[in-house]
């Protein structure tokens, strides 16, 4: 007796894969995966904060202890400097920098802040010595500061205007004292 | 017998007192900082430098790098254990000051967490298909034909209209 053979229906779809739900849960999978990379390339592709960008929010603990919010510096200039003690073009700057503060610090409308990127609590102390900085220094913990910057090396210097925007950023070091007051002056005018 | 004269070895006596000085250079670094790294060797710091990488360069661990701020990095391992810090001490010190990026094996917290589960998820899931794919191709080749026999005339009159329509075109192209 020949078997009966079973013929599907004319509207009946064949099943070649696996249940429905894990194909559902195989793409969502993978679009997210996808979308993750996607994030992430976009992220990395973006380059550093720009002129006229909202500066990044940070909180900088400097080596005394004391701590700067950059919400509570609203309405003054901040010279933000990411620096580091292996770095030979931050030397260049260093007493630029220093320079530039002592002769805006009487104004009270100006604060210097340095940034130490990746560098060891010795090695940094010694650089400060060396070119006797005198305005606020801390690490950059976690790298979360130079993250929010989405800097690229060091030295790199932003200009936070006292409405909260970047007026200036210098990606490489300032090549004189004139162009740093320059700058500075520049961020300072209504 | 050549006698040295009273200049000349005053100036050999210079060079000694310099070396001298240099000799103790870095232990005098050390001491100026407190911590005597003399007892630590290079292995040791090595075998703790290997789990970390260079802060400023692309995927290279710190034992091997040659970067002034590698060299850095090292000589702060090295203190750190002179100081008296465990291996996980100092690779805790270093995830704290420079974020987890710098350890070769991130830990399993926030977004990290993929990395440990998307290689085996994707691996099973492979595995998987991969059965499931052999075990339809194995059915297939159980069947007793390929393709399964028209059912009907009309079926069978379909097909030899559109084959010979196919012949057809194709003594045309030639």
């Amino acid at each position: 007796m020949e078997a009966e053979k079973q013929v599907p229906e004319p509207n009946q779809t064949p099943e070649t894969g696996g249940p429905q739900w894990g194909r559902i849960v195989a793409w969502v999978g993978l679009l997210s995966l996808l979308g993750l990379v996607g994030l992430g390339l976009v992220r990395a592709q973006r380059g550093p904060v720009g002129v006229g960008d909202p500066a990044p929010d940070f909180v900088l603990t400097t080596y005394q202890g004391d701590q700067f919010d950059s919400q509570d510096l609203r309405g003054k200039v901040v010279v933000l400097n990411f620096w580091a003690s292996w770095c030979k073009p931050c030397e260049q700057e260093a007493a630029d920098l220093e320079s530039a503060w002592r002769y805006f610090e009487p104004s009270g409308d100006v604060i210097f802040l340095g940034v130490a990127y990746t560098d060891t609590p010795t090695e940094s102390q010694k650089y400060l010595d060396k070119f006797e900085i005198t305005y606020p220094n801390g690490d950059d913990l976690g790298t979360r500061i130079s993250q929010a910057y989405r800097i690229t090396g060091v030295p790199e210097t932003y200009i936070i205007g006292p409405d909260g925007l970047i007026a200036h950023d210098q990606i490489g070091p300032f090549m004189s004292l004139g162009q740093i007051q320059s700058a500075v002056e520049a961020a300072l005018a209504p | 017998m050549k006698v040295i004269q009273k200049p000349q070895l005053r100036i050999l006596l210079y060079v000694f007192l310099l070396a001298i000085i240099v000799g103790l250079l870095p232990l005098a670094s050390a001491a100026a900082q407190g911590i005597d790294t003399s007892g630590i060797t290079d292995d040791q710091v090595n075998a703790i430098a290997k789990q970390l990488f260079c802060p400023v360069c692309e995927s290279t661990p710190l034992d091997v790098c040659g970067t002034q701020a590698c060299a850095q990095w090292r000589e702060l391992i090295r203190e750190k254990l002179a100081e008296g810090w465990t291996e996980d001490q100092i690779k805790d010190y270093f995830s704290n000051q420079y974020g987890d990026r710098v350890l070769a094996e991130p830990p399993a917290r926030g977004l990290n967490w993929l990395v440990y589960v998307i290689p085996p998820l994707v691996f099973f899931a492979g595995a998987f298909f991969l059965y499931r794919g052999f075990t339809t191709w194995r059915n297939l080749a159980d069947e007793p034909d390929g393709e399964p026999e028209p059912e009907n005339e009309s079926e069978v009159e379909d097909q030899d209209e559109y084959l010979a329509r196919l012949e057809a075109e194709l003594k045309k192209q030639k």
